[in-house]
């Protein structure tokens, strides 16, 4: 048995140790926000937090996310909204969304380790994967936010 | 009222799972909108709760391409209701069997999803309207004429009495609909034609589980699935010993095409897959590749027998007489839809018979008939939830094949719902792709280069052909094989298009935007001929274009937008192309660079876009940047290959989808002429490819005559 920090809450878990922490929140946790979408730690989709970073979860096993604090989407917001997912409302950026748990996890790391970000800083950190090219909205959100103070990443860790 | 249980009471359901299983409910719910508190069905495509909250049916599919919104706003309008009280909910596929199609066709491809029914969901909110005001001019003892509403208001004028739509919902659902009704005019639209928030987004910032991968039932299984990796071959034999003893592993299910492991998660399914030790049988295609399909192909262009798509004026005598013949070979490679959401399907055969599946689908109602026909049920013991879909372009329209796999591996499990999820790889290989094609073209040209004659011959797979094979004959046309030569809006006295329908093994479907293909080649075969007769390929174009023709006006739209007769900054080249499809007319302005090392850099995309008439303006411009993305990745990057059968990528590291680094800006100019309703979803996608390809041959002198780019020395910057 692994105890898992997930969300704020302590989650013991019966998994092999091998299992990538993506499969253990989604069928074992009960956290389907984040995606699978390639499982080789190309596309982004199952991007969470891990100790503040962004971590992409599909190749992580969970044994290396024992005793760090982990936040997914749904832990990301408390009582309100996350800024990110304030500024992805305003800006219409999803379409039809699936990356954009791990689109918006990238982003919230991002600006909490950088809360003015250029255009430099936003293609380096923005590497995930969209296929329906959410990426012009992704970028105006970011920068939007650029001028408002940015709360630490991380949520409910 | 509807007795299944409805998406929005699912995922309630669903959420409340939390951390395990351990919510118990029971079927059949009633409709949540009904349980909530007695809302009233006005009819078919809305409800009224008595505190005036709104709930629209949209029978069509959401994938991001906004149509749930638009349809939403459509009847909001003519309904005349408070936007900030309108929620929507899938109407049942379930109870449209029961209740005659009542919402119509459920199929959502074409970017058809606002044009092809904006009629009768417009009407119903209309209809609706005209019932609520009924109801409350006999409460009134007034006639209905002196009656008017406001945002779910209705006003007897002559007293300035109120009531509220809430109030009469039920009155008004007893009476009958008045027969005709008046529609407003887009002009006087408040609702409608306004940029509203898209009612799906709220739920997607917060990672609720909306779509079909995020399904959660009681005592639900995971099943991952290996399909025969030649397509049409089967399984020769499996040894299911190593993958039976692994943790987790409830059943191996073999079938003639397909092996599927189901287990207690997903992880644990796929990993004892790929321990399963399968033999295939690959059956007649195992030696096929991407020369024999080319073969197959020249073998098309050469048959005189072919039938011919166009034939006027007289191409052939044409061609003999012109001052100047020109001709060039263009070709396309399979392209995969890759959505970022796997195939996907959960189906549960329930103990009292009744068959329930959750999917990602553009059709409701294939899904429903193709789970019926599986399971061996009535299509009226037969409930498909709809769910959000993490994307489509026509991957999940006509093949259902997710579906009848689905409910084949949970027909294993009586009583269990499985959860079937393909992985990257298996979608990847699976696909109905992109038609391939090689096109000839060869043009006559008059003494100042003018286009007199063109003769294209187009030899490309039928997707008719593989997605209902019954219903068009081996040497027949295909209309999306043919699209931009047979209906080509230029003046061209002589014009002739010979298709050789050439289908191969590899599975072919609708991919955004089908036929899109031929609008390279066509555009960038014109782009040449400006080039040879020395003149402007905008005004080479218009030349051909008759006054008042809007594709036509979009040009001259679009030239405007991107200030196409100023010169463009150093070391950035510009490139234009037309089209018409699905509706609409379009047209695009691409600034491109290229670097002495090959790094290909686009700045600036310019679309203008006639659809007639814009619902939502911002989703809108969202499908013209997300065609731009689409494009860019099929441009820049993507191709599948054929060896030995089989299709030889595998995930994103061999199919590249665009970065974020490399969008370029979209500026989209939308120019509705009205009196005429095209679609959003695929348009902007058809000029892509040339515009690019026209500018990169400004830029470096390189005609670009086959995709992707990465083959002429060209990669993104």
């Amino acid at each position: 048995m692994l105890e898992l920090h997930v969300n704020g809450r302590r989650q013991p878990v019966d998994v092999e140790p091998e299992m990538p922490l993506l499969w253990v929140l989604r069928d074992h946790l009960g956290l389907p926000g984040t995606k699978y979408g390639c499982g080789v730690a190309i596309c982004g989709a199952c991007t969470v937090h891990v100790n503040g970073e962004p971590v992409r979860s599909c190749t992580l096993p969970v044994s290396s996310a024992v005793g760090k604090k982990i936040v997914t989407i749904e832990g990301l917001s408390g009582q309100t909204l996350h800024p990110v997912q304030v500024a992805w409302i305003e800006h219409e950026v999803p379409q039809c969304g699936y990356c954009q748990s791990g689109m918006i996890m990238t982003a919230a790391a991002l600006l909490a380790r950088k809360p003015s970000p250029t255009d430099a800083d936003i293609d380096a950190a923005m590497t995930n994967l969209c296929r329906c090219g959410t990426y012009v909205r992704v970028r105006k959100a970011i920068l939007a936010m650029t001028a408002k103070p940015a709360s630490p990443a991380g949520g409910k860790s | 009222m509807t007795t299944t249980t409805s998406r929005r009471a699912f995922l309630k359901a669903s959420a409340a799972l939390g951390g395990g299983f351990a919510l118990e409910f029971s079927f059949p719910l009633v409709s949540s909108a009904a349980a909530e508190a007695a809302a009233t069905e006005v009819n078919a495509w809305l409800l009224i709760h008595p505190d005036d909250r709104v709930v629209i049916r949209i029978a069509r599919s959401e994938m991001g391409q906004g149509t749930l919104t638009a349809l939403a706003q459509l009847v909001a309008e003519e309904l005349d209701c408070d936007w900030a009280r309108v929620s929507t909910e899938f109407a049942s596929p379930n109870a449209s069997v029961r209740r005659s199609r009542v919402w119509g066709s459920m199929s959502t491809g074409g970017s058809q999803g606002v044009r092809s029914s904006q009629d009768y969901v417009r009407a119903a909110g209309a209809r609706a309207r005209g019932m609520l005001v009924s109801a409350a001019a006999a409460q009134w003892k007034v006639p209905p004429s002196d009656c008017t509403t406001d945002r779910g208001v209705i006003t007897h004028r002559p007293t300035t009495r109120t009531k509220r739509y809430g109030e009469v919902a039920a009155a008004a659902a007893r009476l009958t609909p008045p027969a005709d009704v008046k529609l407003r005019d887009p002009k006087d639209w408040r609702i409608a034609g306004k940029p509203v928030h898209r009612l799906d987004i709220p739920d997607k910032v917060r990672g609720k589980p909306v779509f079909a991968v995020d399904v959660a039932l009681p005592g639900m299984l995971h099943a991952s699935i290996a399909q025969c990796p030649v397509f049409g071959g089967k399984v020769a034999s499996i040894d299911v010993r190593d993958a039976k003893a692994a943790r987790g592993v409830k059943e191996i299910v073999r079938e003639e095409d397909f092996v599927a492991v189901v287990a207690d998660s997903w992880w644990r399914a796929n990993e004892a897959l790929k321990r399963l030790k399968i033999q295939w049988d690959a059956g007649a295609d195992g030696a096929a590749s991407n020369e024999t399909i080319d073969v197959m192909f020249r073998e098309g262009l050469a048959d005189t027998s072919v039938p011919r798509a166009r034939d006027t004026g007289d191409a052939s005598s044409a061609l003999k007489s012109a001052a100047k013949v020109v001709d060039a070979e263009y070709r396309s490679p399979y392209l995969n839809h890759a959505t970022m959401e796997p195939q996907t399907c959960t189906a549960w055969f329930r103990p009292d018979g009744f068959l329930e599946v959750w999917t990602s689908t553009q059709n409701g109602e294939a899904s429903l008939s193709a789970a019926a026909a599986t399971a061996g049920l009535p299509p009226e013991q037969v409930e498909v939830h709809k769910m959000m879909l993490g994307g489509a372009f026509g991957r999940r329209g006509a093949p259902q094949d997710f579906v009848r796999q689905g409910v084949t591996i949970a027909r294993a499990l009586p009583g269990v719902p499985v959860k079937m999820m393909w992985s990257r790889e298996e979608d990847m290989q699976h696909g109905f792709y992109r038609p391939a094609s090689i096109v000839q073209i060869k043009a006559g040209l008059d003494a100042q280069g003018r286009l007199l004659a063109m003769h294209t011959k187009i030899a490309c797979p039928s997707i008719v052909r593989t997605l209902s094979p019954r219903s068009i004959s081996p040497n027949s046309i295909d209309s999306s094989a043919v699209r931009a030569f047979n209906d080509m809006p230029y003046a061209v006295p002589h014009q002739r298009v010979d298709y050789a329908m050439r289908n191969g093994h590899v599975p072919v479907g609708y991919w955004r935007a089908p036929g899109q293909q031929n609008v390279f080649y066509r555009e960038s075969f014109l782009d040449e001929l400006a080039v040879l007769a020395d003149k402007d390929p905008v005004a080479y174009r218009l030349e051909m274009l008759a006054e008042g023709d809007k594709n036509r006006l979009v040009l001259e739209a679009v030239a405007r937008a991107a200030d196409w007769d100023a010169a463009s900054p150093t070391s950035v080249h510009r490139g234009g192309a037309l089209a018409n499809g699905l509706g609409s007319f379009v047209a695009m302005v691409a600034e491109v660079s290229v670097s002495p090392q090959g790094h290909v850099r686009v700045h600036r995309i310019v679309v203008a876009i006639d659809s007639g008439h814009v619902v939502n303006p911002d989703t809108c411009r969202a499908q013209a940047e997300s065609n731009v993305a689409f494009g860019l990745s099929a441009i820049l990057y993507q191709e599948n290959n054929v060896k030995d059968g089989r299709i030889t990528e595998s995930n994103f590291h061999d199919f590249p989808l665009l970065t974020l680094a490399e969008m370029p800006s979209v500026e989209t100019v939308l120019v509705p002429s009205g009196g005429f309703w095209g679609g959003h979803g695929e348009p902007a996608i058809l000029p892509l490819a040339p515009a690019v390809c026209n500018a990169v041959y400004r830029a470096t002198g390189k005609r670009i005559r086959s995709l992707p780019l990465k083959h002429h020395g060209l990669r993104a910057a």
